[in-house]
Parts: C-alpha cells; sequence; structure tokens
C-alpha cells in the first residue's frame, strides 16, 4: 500500500542523507522523497512516498523518530491530502507541430516554458497519475528528458493535524 | 576541610584560565572534564595531534592501546562495566575507520560510547586527503548520532549533547568528528548548564491505564514467564526486576544480555533461553500464556526467526524504553514504553501474585530433569568444566568478559551471574576480539572486582595485542584462553550442517600462547588436565599481576542444546544426555 510520510527535520547538512540511509538500513523502500525548507529556516520537511502495510509503515515512523535530527513523522492520508508534482519535459517538435502540442497539453494545464527551433519544454504540475498521462500523450513525439519533483504534499484545511507517529 | 579549599583553589584558577581565549582541543579536553571522564582510550596520529598536545598536560588518564580497536572495545568494556559512557579517541581516516567495528558492536548492545575522531582541516575535507575517511558518512548507521564540528564555537554544546545522547534514553555511541583546524582554532571557552534537544524524545512515566491493563493480564495468566534482556542491566533494574518476579510470583528467563539482571541462583531463574537455551527456558517461552518481555528485543537467536511458532498461545506483554522495538519483531497484546527500572517501580506498587502455582511446579520439574550437561569422560579437559572451575574460584563474583562462539555460549551457560554488569560479551554485533580488550577497560573502571577475559584461540588473536596495555598499566586482568585449536562454533555447524567438511576454521600451530604472552613480559600457564587446570588457575589468580591461562580443551566439543536456525525452540539438540 503506498504510503505518504512527512517529516519535519532540522535543516542541517547530511539530514537528507541520514534519512535515506536510514530507510535502506531497514530494507524500506522509497518510492519518492522530496525536501525543501519550511516557513522557519531552522526545519526542512520531508515528504516521502513509500509502500508497505500498517506495521511496516509504524516501524518506519518509529525509527524515523529515533533519529535526532527528525522532529516530527506525520503520516498523510490519502483522501485528506492535497498532493503536487511538479514535472519538466522536454519534445523534439518542429515548428510545424507547435499547435498540436499547445491543443495536448491545454487540458492538462500544463504550459510551455521553454521553446527553441526543434524541441519544447512543457511544465505540468498535479498528481502522478496525471503526470503519468502527459507522458503517454506526449510519447508519438520524440521525448528527450523528463524531469520530476518527486510529490510533494499536505494535508487538506479541514484536517487540523495529520497523524502524529 | 583543607581538601575543599584546594579543590575551589583549583576551580577558581581554571576560572580564571577559561576567561582566555582557548583552542579547540583545550575546550575539547575542559568538555570531557566537565563530563567527570576520567580515562580515555586511544591512538594518536596526524589529525589528533593538537588535542594529544593538550593531553600531554595530563588532566585526563589517556590509555594507548595497540589498535584502535582494541581502544574502542576497552571503552566499551568500562562502560559496561560502569554504567558510564566510555571515550575512545582516534585519528582520521584509518584511525576513525578501525573503530567502525567497535562502534557498531556498542550500537547492537546500547552501550554508551563517545567517540571522538580527528578529520583534515575543512579546506582539505572532501579532497580525498591524506588520511581522509568520511567518518560521519561511514558511521551514520552505526551511531546513535554523530557530529561534524566546522566551527569551535559549537563544540562545547557538541560535546554536551553527545554525552547527553549516549546515556540517555537508550544508550548507544555518539561519534564527534573534528577537523584539524577546529581543534586549533580559538574561542572563549562556556560550557552549557543544560541544553535542549529538540529533535530528542524521552519516554515519560508509564501511563496508569497500561499498568492495569499488565495487572488484569498477570491475573488472568495461568502460565506467565518473564523474558528479561540487557534493558534490565542498562537500567539499573535488577532490584526492580526480582521485586516484580517475586510479588508476582512469576519465573525468569535471561537473555544473553540480560545475564546478572536476575540473579542465577534464584529459584525463579530458568536459564537463558534460545539457540543454546535450557530446556526449561525455551519451553517456557513456547508453553506460556502470557509473555512479559522487558528489556529485550526478540532477537532471532531468541525466537529463532520463528514468530509463527514463538509464544503463541501467549498475550506478549513489551515493556522496552525503545518505542521502535515494540511490534518489530513480534506482535504484542499490550506495551509500556519507558525506562525498565522506572515501569517496574511503578507495576511494583500494585503488582498481586498470579495463579499460576502449577505452572511453576511445571517449571521446576523441567529444570531438574532437564538441566545442562556434559559428558566429562574423555581424556580431554572439557571447556565447561574449565568454566565450571572459574566460576568456582569467584563464586560468581567476578566480572566476565568473553569473545564470541563457543566459549560465549559456555560461559553464559555455565558460570551463575549474579550482579548485573558482570558479563560484558558482544550479543548483538557477536565481535570476536572484544573480550579481552574489553576486560581491560573494565579493570580501569571496577579495579575491586576481579576481571576475568573468557576467549577462544580465535578471538584472542584478533586483539591480543592489548597484552602491552596490560604490562605497561599493570593492569591486573586474567585472561582464560579456552583453546580448542579451531574456530570451535564454526566448526560445530560445519559438522552438523556440512557433514564435518572443516573448511578453514583449523588454528593448530596458531602462537604458542605462553610464549605471547612472555614477550609481552605477562605471566602465563597451560592446562591440560584437571589437575594441572585448577593449579594453573588458582595460581594465575593468586599472582598480584596479570596473567594469561591457556586450557587447552576438547577440541571437537560442542554447545548444546542447540536449536538449529529456522527450527522451532523445542526443537533443541539436547547432546551428551
Amino acid at each position: 500500500m503506498r504510503q505518504i510520510l512527512s517529516v519535519l527535520v532540522n535543516n542541517q547538512p547530511r539530514v537528507l542523507a541520514r534519512v535515506a540511509s536510514l530507510i535502506g538500513q531497514r530494507n524500506f523502500n522509497i518510492e519518492s522523497i522530496s525536501v525543501g525548507e519550511t516557513e522557519n529556516p531552522s526545519f526542512s520537511r520531508m515528504v516521502i512516498v513509500t509502500r508497505g502495510d500498517l506495521p511496516t509503515i509504524t516501524q518506519v515512523a518509529k525509527q524515523l523518530n529515533k533519529l535526532i535530527d527528525v522532529i516530527q513523522v506525520e503520516q498523510l492520508e490519502k483522501e485528506q491530502t492535497v498532493e503536487r508534482e511538479l514535472m519538466l519535459i522536454k519534445v523534439e517538435v518542429p515548428p510545424d507541430k507547435r499547435t498540436e502540442i499547445t491543443g495536448i497539453i491545454e487540458p492538462f494545464r500544463a504550459s510551455i516554458v521553454d521553446v527553441s527551433p526543434q524541441s519544447l519544454v512543457v511544465q505540468v504540475t498535479g498528481e502522478p497519475s496525471k503526470l503519468e498521462a502527459m507522458i503517454e500523450l506526449l510519447r508519438p513525439y520524440t521525448i528527450l528528458e523528463v524531469a520530476r519533483t518527486g510529490i510533494t504534499a499536505v494535508a487538506r484545511g479541514s484536517v487540523k493535524k495529520a497523524a502524529v507517529l | 576541610m583543607a581538601p575543599q579549599v584546594e579543590t575551589s583553589m583549583i576551580q577558581l584558577v581554571e576560572r580564571e584560565a577559561e576567561k582566555r581565549e582557548l583552542t579547540g582541543s583545550e575546550i575539547l579536553l575542559r568538555s570531557l572534564i566537565r563530563e567527570k571522564v576520567e580515562v580515555i582510550f586511544g591512538y594518536p596520529g596526524g589529525a589528533v595531534l593538537p588535542i594529544y598536545d593538550h593531553l600531554y598536560k595530563g588532566k585526563i588518564r589517556h590509555l594507548l592501546a595497540r589498535h584502535e580497536q582494541g581502544a574502542i572495545h576497552a571503552a566499551d568494556g568500562y562502560a559496561r562495566a560502569t554504567g558510564k559512557p566510555g571515550v575512545v579517541l582516534a585519528t582520521s581516516g584509518p584511525g576513525a575507520t578501525n573503530l567502525v567495528t567497535g562502534i557498531a558492536t556498542a550500537m547492537l548492545d546500547s552501550v554508551p560510547l563517545v567517540c571522538i575522531t580527528g578529520n583534515v582541516a575543512q579546506n582539505l575535507l572532501g579532497t580525498d586527503a591524506f588520511q581522509e575517511a568520511d567518518i560521519t558518512g561511514i558511521t551514520m548507521p552505526i551511531t546513535k548520532h554523530n557530529y561534524l564540528v566546522r566551527d569551535v564555537k559549537e563544540l562545547p554544546s557538541i560535546v554536551k549533547e553527545a554525552f547527553i545522547i549516549a546515556t540517555t534514553g537508550r544508550p548507544g555511541p555518539v561519534l564527534i568528528d573534528i577537523p584539524k583546524d577546529v581543534s586549533n582554532a580559538k574561542a572563549v571557552f562556556s560550557y552549557p548548564v543544560e541544553l535542549e534537544i529538540p529533535g530528542y524524545k524521552l519516554p515519560g512515566k508509564p501511563d496508569p491505564a497500561q499498568l492495569e491493563k499488565l495487572y488484569a493480564a498477570i491475573s488472568e495468566a495461568k502460565k506467565p514467564v518473564i523474558l528479561a534482556g540487557g534493558g534490565v542491566v542498562s537500567s539499573g533494574a535488577a532490584d526492580e526486576l526480582r521485586e516484580f518476579a517475586e510479588k508476582s510470583g512469576i519465573p525468569v528467563a535471561t537473555t544473553l544480555m540480560g545475564l546478572g539482571g536476575f540473579s542465577g541462583n534464584h529459584p525463579y531463574w530458568l536459564g537463558m533461553p534460545g539457540m543454546h537455551g535450557t530446556y526449561a527456558a525455551n519451553h517456557a517461552l513456547l508453553e506460556c500464556d502470557l509473555l512479559i518481555g522487558i528489556g529485550v528485543r526478540f532477537d532471532d537467536r531468541v525466537t529463532m526467526g520463528r514468530i509463527d511458532e514463538f509464544a503463541t498461545r501467549a498475550r506478549i506483554v513489551h515493556i522496552d524504553i525503545d518505542p521502535a522495538e515494540i511490534g518489530k519483531n513480534v506482535s504484542t497484546w499490550t506495551s509500556i514504553v519507558g525506562d525498565v527500572k522506572t515501569v517496574l517501580q511503578a507495576v511494583n506498587q500494585n503488582v498481586l501474585q498470579s495463579d499460576s502455582q502449577a505452572w511453576f511446579e511445571k517449571l521446576q520439574t523441567w529444570r531438574k530433569d532437564h538441566p545442562l550437561v556434559y559428558q566429562d569422560n574423555s581424556p580431554y579437559l572439557k571447556p565447561q568444566w574449565v568454566i565450571e572451575e572459574i566460576y568456582r574460584s569467584t563464586w560468581g563474583e567476578a566480572i566476565i568478559s568473553t569473545d564470541v562462539g563457543q566459549h560465549q555460549m559456555w560461559v553464559a551457560q555455565y558460570y551463575r551471574f549474579h550482579h548485573p554488569r558482570s558479563l560484558l560479551t558482544s550479543g548483538g554485533l557477536g565481535t570476536m576480539g572484544f573480550g579481552f580488550p574489553a576486560a581491560i577497560g573494565a579493570k580501569l573502571g571496577v579495579p575491586d572486582r576481579p576481571v576475568i577475559a573468557v576467549t577462544g584461540d580465535g578471538g584472542f588473536q584478533m586483539t591480543s595485542q592489548e597484552l602491552a596495555l596490560l604490562t605497561l598499566e599493570n593492569i591486573p586482568v586474567k585472561v582464560a584462553i579456552i583453546n580448542n585449536r579451531y574456530l570451535g562454533m564454526v566448526r560445530q555447524w560445519q559438522e552438523v550442517f556440512y557433514e564435518k567438511r572443516y573448511c578453514d576454521v583449523d588454528l593448530t600451530g596458531g602462537p604458542d600462547f605462553l610464549k605471547l604472552s612472555e614477550a609481552y613480559g605477562i605471566r602465563a600457564w597451560r592446562a591440560k588436565t584437571k589437575e594441572e587446570a585448577s593449579q594453573a588457575w588458582k595460581e594465575a589468580m593468586e599472582h598480584p599481576g596479570p596473567a594469561v591461562v591457556d586450557f587447552w580443551v576438547d577440541p571437537e566439543e560442542n554447545v548444546y542444546p542447540f536449536v538449529a536456525p529456522g527450527s522451532r525452540l523445542d526443537e533443541m539438540v539436547m547432546g551428551d544426555e
């Protein structure tokens, strides 16, 4: 089962290494991990997507809590979570096909962020499934490069606080 | 009165000295003094030269090991025997990497260590400089926490934090890596009195509701058993455990790490369970209807990795300081997270006698009918007999350290431990070479108790260079080599599981341990019969200085009982019955 953990950590050198090392050491999988500073520059937030049943995820959270640099671990419930990922996708497109591309990406509310004579860079944001659909639609053109951030997520407004593990 | 005046004068002078700017090295040593560090085990090198230059002034005793691994195991033995943190100091690169086995050893057995390493100056970090190793990266998974000190101003609070983290909660090793430029940089020294560590959580007092649940379980149980582990020893809860067992009438099995946490002479004691456990302990764990695990982690040497067959009829109540241990290996019926001593003190206030007399009598029968046995009928000296002889000479009052393998199990089986902090053994990592240096550290920490390193002819050779320390510092550790001319435990497995295809386990022709000891100026004896063994051991114990006794024992003796990996706990090969 896919699980999302939101982990508040000290904004210190090597904290990402500590977290990634621990998850590897304990034989858990990481699907994606994203990190950024919070509103308080002393802390960063990591959003970790992993797979496992409830005992496994509880064990991941408990082990993360043992790291001194981990301040808090929350489990985000799928239904009560806004999750987003950003993708940049570079496609080989001759000038005469650009309008086709515009037509494809419009329903995705994606945008073209770079144009060169033979290629375009499309930026798209959303849940991972949306990003995958975008890739499939652009596959008939030549995809030159894909870069994804991994998901980041927060609990929805009505939820005061996610489950603290 | 006079000494007090003297102390305050010294303090005054010290305080005065600290008003000027000090180097990182001096700040480090003053911080260690503030932490009441008496002894450092270490080995110098380029990156720690500034630190050694301050050690030269002699305010803390430093013991020069002959290998960093010896230094860290000695610090570990000191910590296990005293309960105080052990401190080890090594240089960058190979000095630091030589600590790795010792750090992992301490991590798996929850031993408080503060490991200080030097590193190359910060302008060289990351350039593959001479003797550079990323020791904070390397030790991330085997330390409770580690630090790379980037600014001399942070050093006092980092040292303070390191000692807090190493010694509180579930203890463990902490590493502080200090680049050479930080050791040389100057700052005004101010040692923090208190320190907040935001991400560091310690459990509080047990919840009354959880205690009620435990009481209910005890009152409903007909076949309760306590499994006590290293947590009892490290939290200093031996008295509380005895009170709990006696008040509730529940018998106690102690894991390898728990030996001494409950007296081996107590009528409630069932022995050690697991791969080489007693009949009574193993059967009790399988048949019980209530299993109270106290300061244990249900390691695979106890459960045999057969969770599906482990205590299947029991409610498992797990008491441990580390929340991550709850539910890690076995599913629990309920749990109490907290310091074992604190929890047991609370439990003991209202605990009632369990209704388990029939069960208790059954266990006593098992104990009586299935004791540990060995056949003492060959011309060879039997290793079990040697352990019994060591026990008879000390009556359980000694501190015994061991290496890893057959002799370790024989010590666990045949030496009766009556006090906590009496068995120093690498239970989790299973580190050969641990026992002898650990004994050195233990003797320094606890000089008034006899300290005996029981080791094998294999393990002893991994750190025997530390014999130099015994002579030069005149540390009266006694070494008992259980010499079977084999890597005995590996040989036993090759005998049982690989049809006696003995491959690379034969140690015959290894060094003459008498000559080796004598080369270091240490008196040594050799014994091949009971008479020789008794005489040699008596003389060695009476000898005022360090001593080595080389016991030549039956080379093909096996450790029994023996439960094969993957078998159920009661599928025991009982051996030479």
